[in-house]
């Protein structure tokens, strides 16, 4: 069980719960890397035999075992990019009596969310629960280009080079933190970089 | 002063549609325009019945981005308090009235994909405005409209005609009813409901919907209570040091505000939580009939919805 405690912070931070099955006509669970094991904690035949799961590894090595639970759809994806579509289409072609339920890392939800919610399930509606990575997706409030899993506090921005300080500030809808350039008042003074809950 | 601000006007036209209903048009006495409001709302129109003024909500069913008058309809209540009744046989074309500015405690959810609409008998009124600001905004919506007989289907054939495609009507007396197994069954992802009856139907449909798998948030309902007559009762008002008598036909709320206690209050109805008031003591049993209050909440009986609950015992003291 990778389960992490997130320490308290500003109301703007995303707080994930934890998956219950709840009645519903079709389940669509969407899951990265260590994710599978929050599935694997609520299934039951009966909820597999309406539940579409879409699995992202990640180098994890959980597909047999929610594939063995035989759910009524199974997809294993290489990345949450390569998955986007086929979710859109699911969600696109769903009927209300969907229970949506997102696992593993925070990008991964935070994404997944964004795209419910743009189907018109109302956010407090989707259930989340956290497993696995903690490293976050950030947008550069400056290019507002997206860098992927950063585990450090500050980081260089992939797109435009320069170096962030690691926000609790997240956008719903950018499914983001926000990072802000931490030099910019004395370019060149940048704090050594430590792991983000450090 | 509490409630909504007020707004002074005149009746206009007064259209018995059927045996129970009647509707009312008001204009505003100065001549001028009347606030914007969206679908859903309500006004509480004051009426004074000799001693007696009441208060009493009810739906606006007018186009609301007509600012010229605002149009309810009104059911007539013989078992209530005498509102309804008045309305019906006292209220004549010509006569000033006073209405609260329009509060809104059953609006749409623009960000729904459809609106699907369940009404029962006088339930239809909002949904008469909502359906103008939709078509307006050509909105995606359809309704499902339960009546008595086609004697008493208020604007049955006005929505029958206007909107044959999205309109679907069922008679109690001819064994109609909604399948509402079927309805809520297979309906596109963002898919709103919007329920206004009676207790049962909405009940019905709520715990439909939950079963079902939808979820709470788009499940809109909207029920106003009437206050109900109760036995008479004494309440200490422990803020402005007074001891009041609640008469058999009038509500807290009521006998509150004659006292010349300014009590908070929108929807008089037990519905929106503004008049919530804090027991102080309570030795008997507070009859809670509100849809606001938690049941945790009402069984602690620290807590009292003065516009539609009563007390029996001996003693009751609210912070007031």
């Amino acid at each position: 069980m990778s389960t992490f405690e997130f320490p308290p912070s500003i109301k703007s931070r995303p707080v994930w719960g934890t998956l219950e099955a709840r009645p519903g006509k079709h389940h669509l669970m969407i899951a990265d890397a260590a994710g599978a094991a929050a599935i694997l904690g609520i299934a039951t035949p009966d909820l597999m035999a309406n539940t579409h799961i879409i699995y992202i590894p990640r180098g994890a090595d959980h597909a047999d075992a929610l594939r063995a639970l035989t759910p009524a759809q199974f997809y294993e994806g290489p990345s949450y990019a390569a998955a986007e579509s086929r979710i859109q289409r699911v969600l696109q072609d769903a009927h209300m009596g969907l229970q949506v339920y997102l696992t593993g890392t925070e990008g991964l939800m935070g994404q997944a969310r964004h795209l419910a919610m743009q189907a018109g399930i109302p956010h407090t509606a989707i259930q989340t629960e956290h497993r696995g990575s903690v490293a976050r997706r950030m947008q550069c409030v400056h290019c507002k280009g997206i860098t992927e899993d950063v585990e450090t506090d500050p980081f260089v921005c992939s797109h435009c080079g320069l170096n962030l300080f690691v926000r609790d500030h997240y956008s719903r809808r950018l499914a983001a933190y926000q990072g802000v350039c931490i030099d910019a008042e004395d370019p060149g003074n940048i704090p050594e970089a430590k792991g983000i809950y450090e | 002063m509490s409630g909504a601000e007020k707004i002074k006007v005149r009746v206009t036209d007064i259209v018995p549609l059927n045996e129970l209903v009647t509707r009312f048009r008001f204009e505003p006495v100065d001549g001028g325009l009347l606030p914007t409001f969206s679908g859903g709302a309500h006004t509480v129109v004051e009426m004074r019945d000799g001693d007696i003024t009441r208060m009493n909500p009810y739906s606006l069913m007018s186009d609301p981005f007509d600012r010229s008058a605002y149009t309810i309809s009104v059911r007539r209540d013989d078992e209530g308090r005498g509102g309804s009744k008045f309305m019906h046989s006292s209220v004549n074309v010509g006569d000033e009235m006073v209405l609260s500015n329009p509060v809104n405690l059953f609006s749409l959810d623009l960000r729904a994909k459809k609106h699907l609409m369940i009404a029962g008998g006088i339930g239809i009124t909002p949904f008469l405005a909502q359906i103008k600001q939709l078509d307006r905004a050509h909105g995606n919506w359809e309704l499902h409209y339960a009546c008595r007989s086609e004697a008493l289907g208020s604007y049955v054939d006005y929505l029958t005609t206007t909107h044959p495609n999205d309109v679907h009507v069922y008679y109690d007396d001819q064994n109609q009813a909604i399948d509402l197994d079927t309805l809520l069954d297979g309906q596109p992802l963002g898919t709103h409901i919007y329920v206004c009856g009676p207790k049962g139907m909405i009940d019905w449909v709520r715990g439909k919907a939950e079963e079902m798998g939808w979820p709470r948030e788009a499940v809109h309902y909207e029920e106003f209570l009437a206050p109900q007559p109760g036995k008479p009762f004494e309440v200490k008002l422990a803020i402005s040091n007074k001891v009041i008598q609640v008469g058999e036909q009038e509500s807290l709320l009521e006998a509150i505000e004659r006292a010349g206690v300014d009590a908070p209050y929108l929807c008089r109805g037990g519905a929106c939580g503004q008049c919530e008031t804090d027991v102080v003591e309570a030795d008997g049993d507070i009859h809670h009939r509100d849809h606001w209050l938690e049941d945790d909440e009402k069984a602690s009986n620290t807590k009292i919805m003065p516009c539609v609950s009563r007390f029996e015992g001996k003693t009751l003291v609210l912070d007031r």
